[in-house]
C-alpha cells in the first residue's frame, strides 16, 4: 500500500466513521441525559432505538410515508414509549436500591426485545430506500447521500437538545434537577414532569437514530438495539457521564476508533476495541473526558 | 465456635438426605432427563450467583463481567480433557485457577473504580475476553470448541456446588471475609480502621472469578461444547438478575435466585416464543414489589419463620454508595 492509497483509505474510513459516530452520538445523548438526571444506567434505552426503528418501518411500509414524517411519527411513538415505561417501571422504584433499578431496566430490555419478537419474528427486516442512493466521488472519496442525511439530521437533532437544555425553561428545570434534585423540588419544580421530559427527549433521539440505521443499513431487527445500546453508553461514559457536548463526542470517537479498526484490522475486533477504549479512558480519566474530577468528601 | 461447626454438619447432613433423595429419584428415573439437564444448570447457576454474591453482594464491589471468567473455565477446562487428555479433576482445577487468576489481573486496574464505572468496565472486559476467545483458532474460534465429552453429572455438580457454597460461608465469616463486608459498608472508613481495602477486594474478586470459572469447566462438560455465544455479557446479567432477585448480601437468596430464575425458564420452555416476554414480566413485577430481592441482606433460618416475616430492609451499601 502506497502513501496517497493509505491517506485515502484514511480519510475514508473518517468518513464511514462520522456517520456511525453521529448515530452512537444521538443514542449516547440519551443514556447521558437519563444518568445525568436519575443515576440510572437505561439497559432499555437500546431497545428503544429499535422501537423508533421498527415505528419508522411501519410508517414507511404501511402508510406509505416519506422520511420526514416517518422520522417524526418514530421520534414522538418512542418518547410516549419512553415516558410510559418510566411512569411504570422505573417510578416506583425511586427510592428503592441503585440496582434492583438496574435489575428492572434489564427486564424492561427484554421486554421490549422479546415482545417485539413475539409480534415483527426474529428474521431481519428489510429498510425501504426512502432515497435512491446517489453516491458523489469526490477526490477518490466515496460519499453517498444516505451518509450526508445522516450527519446533517444527527447535527440538527443535536442542535435543537442543546437549544431546549441550554435555552428554554423546561431545559433549565432538567439541569437543575440533575444538579440537585432536592435543591430543585424545592425551587418548585416538579421533578416527576421533568423526568418524564428527560425520558421523552432521550428516547425521541434514540428513536430518529434507529430510522437513520434503518435508512443506512437497509435493516433491522428485534435485538438490533442491544450492541449499539451498549457502545453508545461507553461512548457516554467516555465523554463523561451527564455531560452532553461529551456524549456527542464520545459518539464520534466510538465511530471513527471502530470504522478504523474494521478498516485496518479486522471487523471482529471492532466491538473488542470499544471497550479497550472504555477501559482506558476508565482507568487514567474516569469521569470521562470532559468530566470534572469531584472528591469524594467523607 | 463449636456450636457453629456444629451447624456446619446438620447442614451437611440435610444436604447428604437431598442428594440421596435426588440420586434415587435420578436412578429410578422420576426425573425425567429434561429436569434432570435443568437441575444440573440450577447447580451451575448456583455456583455462579454465590459467587458473584461474594463479589457484589459481599464486598459490594458491583461486577457484572462474570460470563467472561466463566467462558475461561469452560475454554481451559476443555482444552485440560481434550487436547491434553488429563483427568477431570484436573480440568476443574486448571479452570478455576486459570480463571482465578485472570481475575486477580484485572481486578488490579479495574477495583479502584467503583459503582457504575466497575460495572461498565467489568462488563467490558468480560466482553473482551469473550472476543479474544472469538478469535482463538485453537478453541475453535466463532464455532465453539467441540467434542468435549460429557463428564459433569449430577453428583459432581452437586458436592462442587455444596463445596464452594461452605467456602464462601466460610469467607465470610473469616476475618478477611469481615474484612469485605466492611468495605461494603464504608470503604472510607474501612480503610481508616486499617483494612487494606484494595487486597481485600482483589481477594474476593479473585475467589468469585475463579468460582465463574469452575462452573464454566462443569457447564462445557456437561453441553458438549463451549462456545463463546454462551458467555455473552446477556449471561452475566442473568447472574446479576439471580443474585439481586434472591436479595443482594445473602447466600439463601443467591441460592435461591437461580433455583427460581432458572425453574422460571425451564418451566415456560414449552412457550418458547412467549417465554422471555413472561419472563421479563416476571422480573419487572418482582423487583417493583420487592426490590430488595427476596431475602433481603438476610439469610434463612429458624428465627425467621419465627417471626414470620422474610427479608427486610437492605443495607445500606450494598454494591453502590
Amino acid at each position: 500500500m502506497n502513501m496517497g492509497s493509505f491517506t485515502q483509505q484514511f480519510l475514508q474510513q473518517i468518513i464511514n466513521g462520522l456517520s456511525l459516530g453521529s448515530i452512537y452520538s444521538l443514542i449516547a445523548l440519551g443514556y447521558t441525559m437519563i444518568y445525568g438526571i436519575i443515576k440510572l444506567i437505561n439497559f432499555a434505552h437500546g431497545d428503544i432505538y429499535m422501537l423508533g426503528a421498527f415505528i419508522g418501518f411501519v410508517a414507511t411500509t404501511k402508510f406509505q410515508m416519506s422520511f420526514l414524517p416517518a422520522l417524526i411519527l418514530a421520534m414522538v411513538g418512542a418518547g410516549l414509549a419512553g415516558i410510559i415505561i418510566e411512569r411504570i417501571a422505573y417510578r416506583p422504584m425511586r427510592n428503592a436500591p441503585r440496582i434492583a433499578v438496574l435489575i428492572t431496566a434489564i427486564g424492561v430490555s427484554f421486554f421490549l426485545e422479546y415482545t417485539m419478537i413475539l409480534i415483527a419474528t426474529p428474521q431481519p427486516r428489510t429498510f425501504p430506500a426512502v432515497f435512491s442512493p446517489t453516491v458523489y466521488h469526490f477526490a477518490g472519496l466515496v460519499v453517498n447521500n444516505q451518509q450526508i442525511l445522516i450527519l446533517v439530521s444527527a447535527l440538527l437533532l443535536m442542535a435543537g437538545l442543546t437549544y431546549i437544555v441550554n435555552h428554554t425553561k423546561a431545559g433549565q428545570a432538567m439541569r437543575a434537577v440533575s444538579f440537585d434534585p432536592d435543591a430543585a423540588r424545592l425551587m418548585g419544580i416538579n421533578i416527576d414532569r421533568i423526568i418524564s421530559m428527560t425520558f421523552a427527549l432521550g428516547s425521541a433521539l434514540a428513536a430518529a437514530a434507529g430510522v437513520l440505521v434503518g435508512i443506512y443499513y437497509n435493516s433491522i431487527d428485534p435485538l438490533m438495539g442491544t450492541m449499539p445500546g451498549l457502545k453508545a453508553f461507553i461512548a457516554a461514559v467516555v465523554g463523561g457521564i451527564g455531560i452532553l457536548p461529551g456524549a456527542m463526542m464520545g459518539g464520534l470517537i466510538m465511530g471513527l476508533v471502530e470504522a478504523m479498526v474494521s478498516g485496518f484490522f479486522s471487523s471482529t475486533f471492532r466491538d473488542a476495541a470499544a471497550f479497550a477504549i472504555l477501559i482506558i479512558i476508565l482507568l487514567y480519566k474516569p469521569s470521562g473526558l470532559l468530566g470534572k474530577n469531584v472528591k469524594e468528601k467523607v | 465456635m463449636n456450636n457453629l461447626k456444629k451447624q456446619d454438619l446438620k447442614i451437611l447432613c440435610v444436604c447428604g438426605v437431598i442428594f440421596a433423595i435426588f440420586q434415587v429419584l435420578l436412578y429410578f428415573e422420576f426425573i425425567d432427563p429434561y429436569w434432570e439437564a435443568n437441575i444440573i444448570l440450577i447447580l451451575i447457576n448456583i455456583i455462579l450467583s454465590v459467587s458473584l454474591n461474594l463479589i457484589n453482594g459481599y464486598t459490594g464491589q458491583f461486577s457484572i463481567g462474570h460470563a467472561g471468567f466463566m467462558a475461561v473455565g469452560a475454554y481451559v477446562g476443555a482444552i485440560m480433557t481434550v487436547k491434553l487428555e488429563l483427568p477431570f479433576v484436573v480440568s476443574l482445577l486448571a479452570g478455576t485457577v486459570s480463571a482465578g487468576f485472570l481475575g486477580f489481573l484485572i481486578g488490579i486496574p479495574t477495583l479502584r473504580l467503583n459503582g457504575d464505572y466497575l460495572a461498565i468496565a467489568t462488563l467490558g472486559l468480560g466482553e473482551i475476553i469473550r472476543i479474544c476467545i472469538l478469535n482463538i483458532e485453537y478453541v475453535g474460534g466463532a464455532s465453539g470448541f467441540m467434542g468435549i465429552p460429557r463428564i459433569t453429572n449430577f453428583p459432581w455438580a452437586f458436592w462442587i456446588a455444596i463445596f464452594i457454597i461452605f467456602f464462601i460461608k466460610n469467607f465470610k465469616n473469616s476475618s478477611a471475609g469481615r474484612a469485605c463486608l466492611a468495605i461494603r459498608e464504608n470503604e472510607i472508613a474501612a480503610e481508616t480502621m486499617g483494612i487494606d481495602t484494595t487486597k481485600y477486594k482483589i481477594l474476593a474478586f479473585t475467589i468469585g472469578a475463579g468460582f465463574a470459572g469452575t462452573a464454566g469447566c462443569l457447564f462445557s462438560h456437561y453441553y458438549y461444547i463451549a462456545h463463546p455465544a454462551s458467555f455473552t455479557f446477556m449471561r452475566s446479567f442473568d447472574i446479576l438478575t439471580m443474585v439481586v432477585l434472591g436479595g443482594l448480601g445473602s447466600m439463601s437468596g443467591a441460592i435461591t435466585g437461580a433455583i427460581v430464575l432458572t425453574g422460571i425458564s425451564a418451566v415456560l420452555a414449552d412457550y418458547p416464543e412467549w417465554r422471555m416476554v413472561i419472563y421479563s414480566v416476571t422480573l419487572i413485577v418482582l423487583m417493583l414489589n420487592r426490590p430488595q430481592g427476596i431475602f433481603g441482606s438476610k439469610e434463612l433460618s429458624r428465627k425467621m419463620f419465627k417471626f414470620g416475616k422474610l427479608g427486610g430492609k437492605i443495607h445500606g451499601g450494598t454494591a453502590e454508595s
